[in-house]
């Protein structure tokens, strides 16, 4: 009578499917490729060298963030002659082969993961690929999306397809009310530490539970966002009325008649009781504390009120050694409590953090304060549209008031491939996705944090538990929370 | 794409687990526009001091190993940054070959489309292997493709398992996208019917 129960990822994965051939991987569909300047240029060559076209054009869109200046000066004259002639290339590659390209100067220019959805262009039910592993972010809106390689770009390019081998599916349901302080930023970080960053490799996870359920969009593609630092293909949530009234009268929603048939067939993209998942996992959100990474692997992470860990306590010598190691290049001694680790830098921004709703709990905090005299913080909103809604709402000269730097919008000091980069040794309170060796400058340390915890950060100048921070609440205008 | 069959080589030992992308290509070099001519940056700032000077402990820098196109890592190899710059720095380097317990899998994909050939080995096996590669001077491995295994001449075995599909693209070279426009047909069929759901539109 009824078929099988299948999963959010399955019935995403079916109606992709061109062909199976026998013996070889999945032929799927992708209905949704986003660009930008640092993965697509050797893409676009290969199609070159090939004679091969750019199949649709109309499911590809291109934007500037990774390497782009945050500030008006930077942006007028670029420096970095190797980085303007990157976005030079994607310019003429977006010209010739005839993309949508949101250039520097665009108002729609931003952080493609932050773009993407703003414009409407990310629905529930596609699949997205990106040239950016970040790209797990639009999952939060019941899309299947993942990050690929150079070489796929090309492919999909050429082919509106890639290969793909059947992932696993995994299932992680939060449930429960989270405590006052504790974000979607604070989720995802305890996830990665208990099931360590390869702990979901070959997997798409579905987030469930009514934790997940209960968190705005921005909360879903915060904890979307860093499925890949659990080394998840693609982390997904299904769509429900949060999801649909984003999405209304976004630029490249449906509109009218056809936005009443949309909602019908995303709303039918729910997991199916009695459906099977290849692993569980359930967490209990009201024990989740505020979060603060201690080492160089996203997994390194532990609640504020802990302390920096004893290698003596990791179970094989390999990761005792990778304790050791991290702890030396962070600088910080076993048994130290992090509320006690003081900072330099502070960076809000980030296709993790860096949207309105993150500038919004970021200001709340900030209000009324000022940043220590040790402190230099920036704000680098992912969008010209987060940037604009912001000023709208008084957030800049919050920030600027409390000694924060408000930005132009890119990608700024989550990967430093522009001139926001940490100088060796300085510690950074950051709002982004990897606290790698390096990432954000030579020598440079990260603390994985968010929103709200770097902005307490920033004003203390030490780490502190937000659940204890005093909000300074003024008469008007009223900041939205 | 270069084809694989069997490679005998020295082997090098990275004893270091949840090696990130942006270890083997830190992002200043990811603004070049070309695909080659990224091996002189492979692991750049585990390689050199800040000042230029080659890091003379790390095994990249060790002469023992030169010339080695076999790589032993700790688990979770390549993890992070999708960056394809990674395989083409290995590959430009003169890994053909990457021994670990497990491998992030966007870098399982792009090491396939570079002729990069992935060997799961069980943590066990791989830390004999480490230790071999440290302590044994002139360490060599023979990876066959074909039987999809990894020797040594010291009576050290062991299989690992590739997909048909990818195993037959390596051995033979092939190019994906080739391979995707043989079912053009399909394709074709397809987006027709599929351009029809509105609410999958980009656009």
């Amino acid at each position: 009578m009824s078929s099988e129960p299948k999963t959010l990822f399955e019935k995403v994965w079916e109606q992709h499917v061109v062909v199976e051939p026998k013996g070889e991987p999945t032929v799927l569909y992708i209905d949704l490729q986003l660009l930008h300047e640092v993965t697509s240029p050797q893409a676009f060559e290969g199609l070159r060298l090939a004679g091969r076209k750019v199949r649709r054009p109309d499911r590809s869109v291109a934007t500037v963030d990774h390497n782009i200046p945050t500030t008006l000066e930077g942006r007028l004259h670029i420096v970095d002659q190797i980085a303007a002639k990157q976005m030079t290339a994607l310019r003429k590659n977006c010209a010739d082969f005839g993309i949508e390209l949101f250039d520097v100067n665009s108002p729609d220019q931003g952080v493609v993961h932050v773009v993407g959805p703003e414009l409407g262009f990310t629905k529930p039910g596609m699949t997205i690929v990106c040239g950016d592993s970040h790209t797990s972010t639009h999952g939060a809106f019941g899309a299947l999306a993942f990050g690929i390689g150079t070489s796929e770009v090309e492919h999909v390019l050429a082919t509106q397809t890639l290969p793909q081998s059947t992932p696993k599916t995994f299932r992680i349901s939060v449930e429960g009310e989270l405590q006052h302080g504790v974000t979607a930023k604070d989720i995802i970080l305890a996830i990665i530490g208990k099931i360590g960053t390869d702990g979901a490799t070959g997997c798409v996870i579905e987030y469930a539970g009514s934790a997940i359920r209960s968190l705005s969009m921005e909360g879903r593609m915060t904890v979307c966002n860093m499925s890949i630092e659990a080394g998840a293909r693609a982390g997904m949530i299904a769509p429900d009325a949060t999801t649909f009234a984003y999405l209304k009268g976004r630029r490249h929603s449906p509109k009218g008649a056809e936005w009443e048939q949309a909602v019908a067939e995303w709303s039918k993209l729910t997991t199916d009781p009695g459906a099977k998942f290849d692993r569980e996992l359930v967490i209990d959100g009201s024990t989740l504390e505020p979060y603060v990474s201690w080492g160089t692997s996203p997994g390194m992470v532990a609640p504020i009120t802990a302390k920096v860990p004893d290698p003596a306590a990791a179970a094989t010598e390999i990761e005792r050694n990778g304790f050791k190691r991290a702890l030396e290049y962070m600088g910080l001694k076993a048994g130290t409590p992090l509320e006690e680790v003081s900072i330099d830098r502070v960076f809000i921004g980030s296709c993790t953090n860096g949207r309105i709703e993150d500038m919004r709990a970021a200001a709340r905090v900030a209000r009324g304060y000022k940043v220590s005299t040790h402190v230099n913080a920036m704000v680098v909103p992912g969008s010209h549209a987060v940037k604009e809604q912001a000023e709208a709402e008084g957030l800049d000269r919050i920030f600027r008031e409390a000694g924060f730097e408000w930005r132009e919008p890119g990608c700024s000091m989550c990967l430093a491939m522009n001139p926001d980069v940490l100088a060796p040794g300085e510690r950074c309170a950051s709002t982004s996705n990897r606290n790698f060796e390096g990432r954000q400058g030579r020598d440079s340390r990260t603390h994985l944090v968010s929103p709200e915890m770097a902005a307490a950060a920033a004003i203390a100048g030490h780490f502190v538990d937000i659940r204890t921070w005093k909000v300074n609440e003024l008469a008007t205008p009223e900041v939205k929370a | 794409m270069e084809k694989f069959t069997t490679l005998t080589s020295l082997a090098m030992p990275l004893d270091r687990a949840n090696v990130d992308t942006d270890q083997i290509i830190p992002k200043q070099f990811l603004k070049r526009v070309e695909r080659t001519g990224y091996g002189d940056f492979l692991f750049f700032d585990w390689r050199q001091t800040p000042e230029g000077k080659p890091v003379a402990a790390f095994v990249l820098n060790d002469p023992r190993y030169k010339g080695a196109q076999i790589l032993v890592a700790g688990k979770n190899f390549a993890c992070g940054s999708s960056r394809e710059h990674a395989a083409w720095a290995l590959s430009d380097f003169g890994f053909r070959v990457v021994i670990a317990p497990t491998f992030a899998d966007i870098f399982f994909s792009n090491a396939g489309k570079n002729g990069i050939v992935l060997a799961r080995l069980s943590e066990a096996q791989v830390a004999t292997l480490l230790n071999n590669a440290q302590t044994i001077p002139g360490y060599k491995l023979t990876v066959s493709l074909e039987e999809q295994t990894v020797i040594d001449s010291r009576g050290f075995k062991a299989s690992f398992e590739v997909d048909p599909f990818r195993k037959y693209c390596l051995l033979e070279g092939l190019d994906d996208i080739g391979l995707t426009l043989r079912h053009a047909a399909e394709l074709d069929a397809f987006e027709a019917k599929h351009d029809e759901a509105g609410w999958l539109r980009a656009k």
